[in-house]
């Protein structure tokens, strides 16, 4: 019976009066009880969004060995070139392989850990250093670093920041989606305000597209990036 | 406060809509959109280039005879690219759309992966994987029962080419096993070759010095359509000296034509006449050059010879070419006529070249003969941007093999084709006869076995019905290509060779290179699949066969083969890959000249004979009588070359076929040209669907309205229709080949056909 009850219950209830029915049947502070909900999922999800969502996008890692950019920078000759340049067909080097390295720290030069570390983790047995690079874009995007630095006079600085005077290597952080460093998308996660000087200049297309469009007055043609 | 389940769903509604309506405030929904999107990426099936140090390995590609220099370009140990070689003498950086796409041949889906021995029927397409030591030893087993037979002479050879080690190796092959039936398909080279041959005495290719000439009269020769080296013929264009005219007479406005200083439009096959009326001009009005002609020529005036017997010359016999007989012949006005023939002899360094598109086709020996008369009317041999011949090169000389008694019988049988028989003395190969030899042979076919090497007869030999019933008749084919052409899928067995940038090839001088250029393809990459170099694979066969072929073959591989054959040269040919023998004019052979009057002869007196008249002997213009009745096919189709496509064993890479026009391809139907006036009178329109047919057969085609084409002529470019190979190239257009047929030369045995006799409906 207490199902044709109920039933009986409702049909009755809703007919007279409905504005009545829905102040007397429930507590006089069920709207308060929605909004209070419903601020508390939108404080919720926007404290997630902000604070927590970039904690759990990327992981931390730290580079094999804290590498010192300064201490090189001052013994080398030709500044950042001398370890990243340009092949003889306009090619970029980027980070060096190991080879470059043995050069100079077939032994270890000196008695810093790390330094003792690279020698004998990796130059004695011939390893390739698996570093970590802040700037790796995916395959479909063409860069070219001599038309930027030959080209139209860039200094290295202007994109990549003040690595080149950095003791110490930065935690790098990977996106877990993506295996690219957050430096790509840039350090704020919504993408507003600008980088702090020194601070490496984010690298998504948007990104290049402002810069083009500032410089040259154009974004750019799809197929001069992706080929 | 009761709770009760409808409270609980509105809070937690209220809940989720303020969760979804912050979470919209964030960058969390708009941060991973974009993640996704390069999450993709990462997929493991998601193709990604090789990354790598760059590097660069020089070659010569060895796609088309043309031997230019390549430079391949490699991301890690992934060849990526292939770039011209900017210091190889022959293309000094220029490459042609092929060479461009010739990774496609190593990685493209056509590729053989490993040996294989038919299971269905021929042509069907199914095939058994098999080990390298099955398939060779089947095929000696053939070759070995075959023998014991006494019927060595029944295994017949067709090659690419016969110039270069590795068909030298398959001649000794073929000698001390007991064949005489090595053969390989003619070309322009063939005709230019006798030519040189029967004027001048020489052995060797004629080279033209191109670059130099400032007045490049040519009689249908594609510079720009795959014509000799195109690399060479694009750093031509290229670099061109505003000086140089180009003069293209052809029937059809070809690329060449289009880029010409003058395009003249021929009636097809008539260019011999048009040689011999601007002879005629050039003679008459004393045009030509006196001191050649009176010092070093043979046979120019009438004369008598030892026995009193009087014979014409070559200045009276032109005088049946008037301007107003050619005019008719040629349909070339007389005023055009004249002006041609003064401009070419008041150059300074004129070149007559002819060879119709990329040569393919050998062409009549006459009209050949009657355009090289034009550069010895000028004393344009062995002169800065006259003709050349380019000898072989000089080669180790191996000892000659012992022969058992069987071999020896098989090599003096005379050879299938009839090439060096009394018929045709100065022909080297007659594959354009087997065909119709083998169908009208009676009893057991007499070809029992059949290798195919670089070759691919099924398709490239005109009346591809009658040549697939030909090789029906064959019991026992055996196919070295590294891909699935149309001969391979009708083989018994395949080997297959590496493809071009994984094997060792040398490349003798280029067709048309007007000095000595050889070169050494090296290998770039190792072998992606179960392969082997073909000489290699027949090596293997003769150590195996009985007799002295093992003796006649101590070699231990191809590679100790070619460094023993290339001698001296060898070690310059690996670091360097090229020797080159320059053109030093004040040194080479000047005016010596090889043949029996020790001169240049307009009267080639090696074609002299019994019975044989003057008018025979001297080149004269003969009209090819193409196939077809005129009432029943009233048009005349002939097939033309594109750079962008390939008619040659080698077929097209995917990338070729991507840049031809849709006035030659649309989808899977291949189109034909035809002159508006034409189409008006057949009642046909752009685009129109029509059925083609010749004599030898029938095609769906699309109808074009090319102004650029001669009323009552259609034409269609070579390079479609394949049958076989993947889906990049099957069902593309129509093979014309298959519409073709052959017309033999009865002075030389080559195919002189240009075209044949057509009918276009509507359909």
């Amino acid at each position: 019976m207490s199902s044709t009850d109920h039933h009986h219950t409702n049909s009755e209830s809703a007919a007279p009066d409905p504005a009545h029915q829905s102040s007397g049947d429930s507590q006089p502070g069920k709207g308060w009880g929605v909004f209070l909900f419903f601020m508390i999922g939108f404080v919720g999800s926007l404290l997630a969004g902000w604070v927590l969502f970039p904690d759990l996008l990327y992981s931390k890692k730290n580079q094999p060995i804290d590498f010192n950019h300064a201490v090189h920078l001052d013994i080398v000759d030709d500044g950042c070139n001398s370890c990243h340049y340009f092949e003889e067909d306009g090619s970029f080097t980027g980070m060096p392989d190991l080879s470059k390295c043995v050069d100079c720290h077939e032994s270890a030069q000196t008695d810093d850990p790390e330094e003792i570390k690279f020698v004998d983790e990796y130059v004695t047995p011939g390893i390739e250093v698996p570093w970590l690079n802040h700037s790796k874009q995916p395959d479909c995007v063409f860069f070219s670093h001599s038309a930027h630095v030959m080209g139209a006079g860039m200094s290295c600085e202007s994109c990549h920041g003040d690595i080149g005077t950095s003791e110490h290597t930065r935690v790098y952080e990977e996106n877990r989606l993506t295996g690219y460093s957050r430096d790509i998308w840039g350090k704020s996660i919504s993408r507003l305000g600008k980088p702090e000087p020194g601070e490496p200049l984010p690298m998504k297309m948007n990104d290049c597209a402002k810069c083009h469009e500032e410089e040259t007055g154009h974004k750019g043609a799809c197929f001069q990036c992706h080929k | 406060m009761k709770i009760d389940r409808r409270d609980f769903l509105t809070y937690t509604t209220a809940a989720v809509l303020g969760g979804a309506a912050g979470t919209m405030l964030t960058p969390a929904p708009w941060k991973l959109m974009d993640d996704a999107a390069i999450w993709t990426q990462n997929w493991p099936w998601t193709p990604v280039p090789e990354t790598g140090p760059v590097t660069y390995k020089p070659s010569i590609c060895t796609l088309c005879p043309g031997g230019c220099g390549i430079n391949v370009r490699f991301v890690g140990n992934r060849p990526v690219k292939i770039e011209g070689l900017k210091d190889h003498p022959v293309n000094k950086g220029a490459l042609c759309p092929m060479g461009l796409s010739g990774l496609q041949y190593v990685y493209g889906p056509d590729r053989i992966q490993s040996p294989l021995k038919r299971e269905g029927k021929r042509g069907e397409g199914k095939w058994k994987k098999i080990t390298w030591d099955e398939a060779l030893a089947a095929v000696t087993e053939k070759l070995s029962a075959l023998k014991k037979s006494e019927n060595p002479q029944s295994v017949a050879c067709i090659t690419g080419a016969d110039h270069g080690t590795l068909s030298n190796l398959i001649a000794r092959f073929m000698t001390v096993y007991g064949s005489p039936n090595l053969m390989r398909q003619a070309s322009a080279q063939d005709t230019g070759e006798q030519a040189v041959f029967l004027t001048q005495g020489k052995q060797g290719k004629p080279g033209f010095d191109i670059e130099n000439a400032d007045f490049i009269l040519s009689f249908g020769a594609g510079i720009l359509d795959g014509w000799g080296s195109p690399g060479r013929m694009f750093r031509l264009y290229g670099e061109r000296n505003p000086k140089q005219k180009i003069i293209q007479i052809e029937p059809r406005l070809s690329d060449t034509a289009a880029r010409a200083n003058r395009w003249i439009g021929i009636n097809p096959g008539t260019e011999g006449a048009l040689a011999l009326g601007l002879a005629h001009v050039i003679i008459k009005e004393s045009l030509y050059s006196k001191n050649f002609i009176e010092k070093f020529a043979f046979g120019f005036d009438d004369w008598t010879d030892a026995a009193g017997i009087a014979h014409t010359g070559f200045a009276t016999m032109t005088a049946a070419y008037s301007p107003k007989k050619v005019c008719e012949i040629t349909g070339i006005s007389k005023a055009i006529i004249e002006t041609l023939a003064r401009e070419f002899a008041g150059s300074s360094r004129p070149l007559a070249i002819n060879g119709r598109g990329q040569g393919v086709l050998p062409g009549s020996i006459d009209e050949t003969l009657a355009v090289h008369a034009l550069n010895a009317l000028t004393g344009n041999i062995n002169q800065m941007g006259g003709v050349f011949v380019i000898p072989e090169p000089a080669c180790a000389k191996w000892p000659d093999p012992g022969m058992d008694a069987t071999a020896s019988n098989g090599m003096q049988q005379p050879r299938l084709d009839g090439a060096g028989s009394d018929a045709f003395p100065n022909s080297r190969s007659l594959l354009n006869r087997v065909p119709g030899i083998l169908n009208g042979a009676k009893g057991d076919s007499p070809v029992q076995a059949l290798l195919v090497v670089d070759a691919n007869p099924m398709y490239t030999l005109p009346d591809t019905a009658a040549t697939q019933k030909a090789f029906d008749r064959i019991p026992f084919i055996v196919s070295f290509s590294s891909f699935m052409d149309e001969t391979t899928a009708y083989a018994d067995y395949i080997l297959p060779n590496h493809a071009p940038l994984e094997r060792y090839q040398d490349v003798p001088t280029p067709t048309g290179m007007s000095h000595q250029v050889i070169s050494l393809a090296a290998p770039v990459m190792d072998p992606v699949y179960d392969t082997k170099h073909t000489g290699d694979a027949f090596i293997k066969i003769a150590k195996a066969l009985d007799g002295f072929l093992g003796e006649a073959f101590p070699w231990d591989d191809y590679e100790a083969f070619l460094g023993d054959t290339l001698k001296d040269q060898w070690g310059v040919l690996k670091e360097k890959g090229v020797v080159e023998i320059a053109l030093d004019p004040a040194s080479s052979d000047g005016f010596v000249f090889n043949t029996a009057s020790a001169k240049y002869e307009f009267y080639p007196a090696a074609r002299a004979g019994e019975g044989k008249k003057d008018i025979d002997v001297l080149p004269s213009y003969m009209p090819a009588a193409v196939e077809g009745d005129e009432k029943e096919f009233n048009l005349l189709l002939f097939a033309y070359d594109s750079i962008r496509l390939s008619g040659s064993a080698m077929a097209n890479a995917p990338f070729m076929t991507k840049i031809v026009d849709d006035t030659v391809l649309k989808k899977h139907m291949g189109i034909v040209e035809i002159n508006p006036a034409t189409a008006k009178k057949l009642n046909l329109r752009e685009g129109h669907t029509a059925q083609l047919a010749t004599p030898r057969g029938k095609a769906s085609v699309i109808v074009h309205l090319y102004e650029g084409i001669m009323p009552g002529m259609i034409a269609m470019p070579r390079g479609l229709g394949h049958t076989a190979y993947s889906e990049y190239l099957t069902d593309k257009g129509t093979n014309i080949n298959s519409l073709m047929a052959q017309v033999e030369d009865p002075a030389s045995g080559l195919d002189m056909a240009w075209g044949i006799r057509a009918r276009l409906s509507r359909a």
